[in-house]
């Protein structure tokens, strides 16, 4: 099991048909173990990585470190769901350190970061402050390198 | 400047046949036609490489990049670093269970290339035999005639998995056997000989009194069973020259950085030649060397890992074609039989090309006993595995048609 999300993990793609040959299972075996997977949302989603920025596309994000209190009973847990609740919200972590919440936070503008901090994040009640760090450059993002990197040439035939 | 090179050439003419005999004794390359031809066309898939996809290892190469920042730029000891061979010794003792002394049985060497070609010259008198099971690695019969050597091939076959066995070795042993020279997991094959057979190799040696090079640069590229190296076994550790490196386990052909170990009479010997040839390994690749022993396993975990399911892929997509691959349990090479089509390993491997643009290498560049074979390495992606089965599935379906 652990080697088949590891290679859905690399290529969603991955076939029941190629994994069950690359592990030497059987297919059916791979296929209802990818239906139990999803069923019980160990595997959440399949998905595409995209360069929005190779696609022309403009868009603006930023990493918002929020101070927060916590309830009696529900801890953080509360108010992280009245946050990761807004679509704007792309990432929600509770970390350790001198903040709370590290909020990701992506939109086509700062204009519209800005508006969604001043207006929906920072008068939310148990919210204590926030501090607002815009993206300037993306390198890698969840394992993988955006920049285009130069293809490393092999000898086409060696012995 | 082109005038220079006239008059060279006119020199030329008039000059004596100069180049030694045993050099013209070495048959050329059989696939240098191939190569051109290959460097002249785009769009190719080749199955026809003998290294690994995969880049260094970053931890290695920014090690390597500190040593040089710190000025680590000058020669070594000659047999190189002694952190290098400390850390090798733990490496084959906790491995292997082999013992060698850091300071006189083991020797870095530029590659496993040149711990074969001293190997090879410290033992050998003009006229010496040496057994070298078949296919082979083109490089051992080369070096074995430029030392001086006679090649006794013991050709395999797929009856066996193209595996050697000890009464073969035996039956050629003559008055004038001096070694036997031994490449598993085998390059072009992929076979592994099993621990039992090497013990009765190993029973060989010793009653016909011969030294073993055994070549284990692919030691670690190794599935679903165990590497067995060959001077743990009983009674041959004095007479066996165990050769390694770190081009194929970390990814790290271009860095030159190989080793020998071996008794130290016969490591005093190679040592002696290694010390006026090359003087040491070159240090860059020693420090990244020494880094990938210290701490990379975990890379060399998941690279065999990938490699193995790349293996699994193409074994299956050859049978699926219709050519008969047996299951290579070493290296990074599938070595199907491609004799259902009627053509020859090099007409295929030409065709091939031609038609589909996927190179792969003629068996018979490995010696005749690869006739009706050709090695396909699955170090590359994927993707361009299942790409080149689809190629090869369509090649091979017109053929059919044909018939």
């Amino acid at each position: 099991m652990r080697e088949i999300l590891e290679i859905l993990e690399k290529d969603a793609r991955a076939t029941p048909k190629v994994i069950a040959m690359m592990l030497a299972l059987a297919e059916d075996e791979v296929r209802r173990t990818i239906e139990d997977l999803e069923k019980s949302k160990v595997i959440v989603k399949f998905k595409t990585v995209v360069n929005w920025e190779k696609a022309g596309e403009e868009l603006a994000s930023a990493l918002i470190e929020v101070k927060v209190s916590p309830q009696r009973g529900v801890g953080f847990d509360a108010i992280a769901e009245r946050i990761y609740r807004f679509p704007e919200a792309r990432s929600v972590y509770l970390v350790s350190g001198t903040y709370d919440l590290q909020v990701q936070v992506v939109g086509k503008t700062m204009k519209d970061i800005s508006r969604f901090v001043t207006e929906k994040l920072a008068p939310l009640e148990g919210v204590h402050g926030t501090v607002t760090h815009f993206l300037l450059k993306r390198y890698k993002e969840d394992g993988d390198i955006l920049e285009d990197e130069e293809e490393v040439k092999r000898l086409p035939l060696s012995l | 400047m082109s005038a220079i090179r006239y008059s060279a050439r006119t020199a030329n003419e008039k000059r004596r046949d100069i180049i030694s005999e045993r050099v013209k004794s070495i048959p050329p390359s059989g696939i240098r036609k191939f190569f051109d031809l290959l460097n002249s066309m785009d769009g190719v898939i080749s199955l026809g490489i003998g290294e690994p996809d995969f880049t260094t290892p970053w931890h290695i190469r920014e090690y390597a990049i500190y040593s040089m920042e710190r000025g680590h730029t000058m020669y070594t000891s000659n047999a190189g670093l002694i952190e290098l061979r400390q850390e090798l010794a733990r490496h084959l003792s906790r491995l292997y269970g082999v013992e060698y002394d850091p300071q006189k049985e083991l020797l870095i060497t530029v590659g496993v290339s040149e711990a074969l070609d001293i190997a090879l010259r410290a033992i050998i008198n003009p006229g010496d035999e040496i057994i070298i099971p078949e296919p082979t690695y083109v490089a051992y019969s080369a070096s074995a005639i430029l030392a001086g050597a006679s090649v006794v091939s013991v050709p395999t076959s797929r009856a066996n998995d193209f595996n050697v066995t000890a009464a073969e070795i035996e039956a050629r042993v003559t008055d004038r056997t001096k070694a036997i020279l031994l490449g598993y997991p085998n390059n072009p094959t992929g076979a592994v000989v099993s621990r039992q057979e090497l013990i009765a190799i190993a029973e060989v040696a010793q009653r016909r009194d011969l030294i073993v090079i055994s070549d284990e640069i692919y030691d670690r590229l190794i599935y679903d069973v165990e590497h067995t190296c060959f001077s743990s076994l009983p009674g041959v550790w004095d007479r066996t020259i165990l050769l390694g490196g770190f081009s194929k386990a970390y990814a790290m052909t271009g860095w030159r950085v190989g080793y020998a170990a071996a008794p130290a009479d016969i490591l005093e010997a190679m040592f002696k030649i290694h010390q006026y040839v090359m003087m040491c390994a070159p240090t860059g690749g020693q420090r990244a060397a020494l880094e990938a022993l210290r701490n990379g396993e975990e890379a060399v975990q998941e690279m065999v890992q990938e490699y193995n399911r790349r293996r699994r892929v193409i074994c299956n997509g050859f049978n699926e074609i219709g050519l008969s691959c047996f299951e290579p349990k070493g290296a990074f090479y599938a070595f199907p039989s491609i004799e259902s089509t009627g053509m020859t390993s090099e007409e295929f491997a030409e065709a091939l090309l031609m038609e589909e643009k996927v190179a792969v290498v003629p068996g018979t560049a490995f010696g005749a006993s690869g006739a009706g074979h050709v090695r396909c390495c699955y170090a590359t992606s994927l993707r361009n595995i299942n790409e080149a089965l689809v190629r090869i599935d369509r090649f091979v379906g017109k053929r059919a048609k044909d018939k």
